[in-house]
């Protein structure tokens, strides 16, 4: 196991490593002057270049690559052109909103898709089944922020259970926090449902097909044991291996629904520096995102181990 | 369907269905036929096509100029008439079929004309996207020593999520509609490169490409008569689903305000010009957005239904 670990986690750095030249690569090809912008319209020649220094933008862009990354290292990501804060400290300010957006998200698509899909592969073929399969179609079609303004029409300015918009923090207590976040949540689990789902059924089928199936009712097991027991539990492995493939797609679509819903979060934070033209904080919050998706991905890979122990590493 | 009983070498057929491939081949309808009989590829297909007709007739079916504006006909709900004035400054009498938007365009005409750019950019998404992917999956799969960096540099490149990637590079390039497909089909070319060089590694252990290549045949030519071939159905399949993630992504990337210019009339810019005033007029979302939910939905749909004929590898897999 440790040593698995090891060569795991060592797999993961050339990842990184592309990762983080690539991110880099994305300011520094960037056509136009970084001092210039960050110098505003009415600098002049003399100012631009002392902040271009500043910068370490008169280096050579290799050197300039060893400083950005060792600095990266330390967890210093830069200042950002617009906020005129640390990029770390700014991901920090932004991280609660995300993080309740997505595991909200994640626990809602789980505990509807996992069931959904377990119902279906147990009645395959039959109208349940088929429905199943045409909504997580329509699930992966719906565009996140269309079905956001659907929702936000008929739920919140039609119905008026919900609000429209905004964030309440955690800290100013959990019913408004939660009150605030089920609507852009519900919004964003529909594609996570559909894929969680399809995968689901699938892997259920599969071992539905199995002889310890029959077993185990030929020896007159309640067929909810059956199921949950022998076929969903053999089939764990796929469905959470889809779960972390999916949160790419949860990462994309945080940044949509961040934006419709107003949530202050890193969504937004993004969508805003890219509109700011503000280079660090996209570089700081893609290598973020992407760092963050390697290392669930890593931890799936590990907790294959306690869903299944005949994974041995 | 040609029964071997009723063709002329009857007896040569039936020898040959001893052997269960050729019995396959034989009994069992062309490729083709089975794609054109299968019900989602008819409904998909029949979706687009119609979306099609709709993008090249887009001038003849009742729309003006989609960026004529006409600031007394601003905020019009659907159905109701009002003026536009042309380019030659005349004033025009026009219905706004899905009313219009807060500069007093015209949004059904703007939401006809951007079936055009969706089509391209999806289109052109897929082809870019699979013509890359073909030639560094050649590239790795045949070359042993770009073979372990390419993949690697693949690798990393899926490690960042697809609409991050096409974010930045929009704002490294600013948006036009070459620098947008590009941006969209460069998160998904790892995809088509593994699938390529999957492939490759496979058919090179054939004994035909053995047999070529033991006769001396040039490396590019093995792969073009050999390899290529026998990746065009998987490919096809593989471009449908980009073509819908495509004209997804174009139209996020465009409602963010971080796609095509604004004044280019394409369903994300509609939608994005709508979201001010969406308590209002919700109509500035809801049309572009159901034509960009029944495109997606009918590729996606083809999509289903090619995997499902053409790749029945794939489709087992759910």
């Amino acid at each position: 196991m440790l040593k698995f670990l090891a060569r795991r986690l060592l797999a993961t750095i050339p990842v990184l490593l592309i990762v983080s030249v690539l991110v880099f690569l994305v300011l520094r090809l960037t056509p136009g002057d970084p001092a210039a912008v960050l110098a505003g319209d009415a600098a002049s020649i003399d100012q631009i270049a002392k902040i271009r220094q500043g910068l370490g933008l008169d280096k050579s862009v290799p050197e300039q690559f060893f400083i950005w990354f060792s600095r990266m290292l330390t967890g210093d990501l830069g200042e950002s052109y617009y906020y005129k804060t640390e990029v770390t400290t700014l991901i920090g300010q932004r991280l609660e909103p995300t993080l309740s957006l997505a595991l909200i998200t994640i626990t809602i698509a789980v505990l509807i898709a996992v069931p959904l899909g377990v119902l279906a592969a147990w009645r395959f073929g039959s109208w349940l089944d088929r429905a199943l399969m045409s909504f997580s179609v329509l699930g992966f079609s719906i565009p996140v922020f269309v079905l956001a303004y659907m929702l936000i029409w008929l739920v919140s300015l039609k119905l008026g259970w919900l609000p429209v918009q905004g964030y309440k923090p955690l800290a100013e207590g959990v019913g408004g926090w939660l009150y605030q976040l089920i609507l852009p949540s519900l919004t964003l689990s529909v594609i996570y449902i559909a894929l969680i789902a399809r995968v689901t059924r699938a892997s259920v089928l599969e071992t539905l097909g199995e002889d310890y199936i029959r077993t185990a009712r030929a020896k007159g097991l309640p067929e909810t044991k059956v199921l949950m027991r022998h076929a969903l539990a053999n089939a764990a492995v796929p469905i959470i291996t889809v779960i972390g493939i999916g949160i790419a797609l949860l990462i994309g679509g945080v940044v949509v629904t961040e934006s419709v819903y107003a949530i202050p979060g890193l969504g937004r934070l993004t969508v805003d520096a890219v509109l700011a033209r503000d280079f660090p904080t996209i570089q700081g919050v893609i290598l973020f995102f992407s760092v963050v998706y390697v290392l669930v991905n890593l931890l799936i890979d590990l907790s294959y181990v306690f869903f299944d122990p005949r994974i041995r590493y | 369907m040609t029964e071997p009983a009723t063709t002329p070498d009857a007896g040569r057929t039936s020898l040959e269905s001893l052997s269960v491939e050729s019995a396959t081949i034989v009994s069992q309808p062309s490729v083709w036929q089975r794609v054109r009989r299968n019900t989602s590829v008819r409904i998909g297909g029949l979706i687009l096509l119609v979306l099609v007709a709709v993008a090249v007739a887009a001038p003849w079916l009742g729309t003006v100029d989609p960026s004529l504006f006409d600031p007394v006909s601003r905020d019009l709900l659907p159905g109701q008439t009002g003026e536009i004035t042309t380019l030659d400054g005349d004033t025009l009498e026009h219905r706004f079929i899905m009313g219009s938007d807060s500069f007093g365009r015209d949004v059904y005409s703007r939401v006809i004309y951007g079936t055009r750019v969706s089509l391209i950019v999806g289109l052109a998404t897929a082809i870019v996207a699979v013509a890359f992917g073909v030639l560094f999956g050649l590239l790795s799969g045949f070359i042993r020593w770009l073979d372990g960096p390419l993949m690697r540099f693949m690798d990393g490149l899926m490690a960042i999520p697809a609409i991050l990637i096409a974010i930045a590079l929009v704002a490294m390039w600013r948006g036009t509609l070459p620098t947008v497909v590009i941006a969209i089909a460069i998160p998904e070319i790892p995809r088509v490169t593994r699938l390529v060089r999957s492939m490759v590694l496979t058919i090179r252990e054939e004994p035909y490409v053995e047999a070529a290549v033991s006769m001396g045949t040039p490396t590019p030519l093995i792969m073009w008569r050999h390899i290529l071939p026998n990746t065009v159905a998987p490919l096809i399949v593989q471009a449908t689903f980009i073509c819908a993630s495509g004209i997804l992504v174009e139209a996020i990337l465009s409602f963010l305000g971080v796609g095509l210019p604004p004044d280019i009339p394409t369903w994300g810019n509609v939608m994005a010009e709508g979201r001010a005033q969406f308590n209002q007029y919700p109509h500035n979302i809801f049309f572009p957005g159901l034509f960009l939910a029944v495109t997606v939905l009918a590729v996606n749909i083809l999509g289903d239904g090619l995997r499902d004929t053409l790749d029945p590898k794939m489709a087992k897999r759910g």
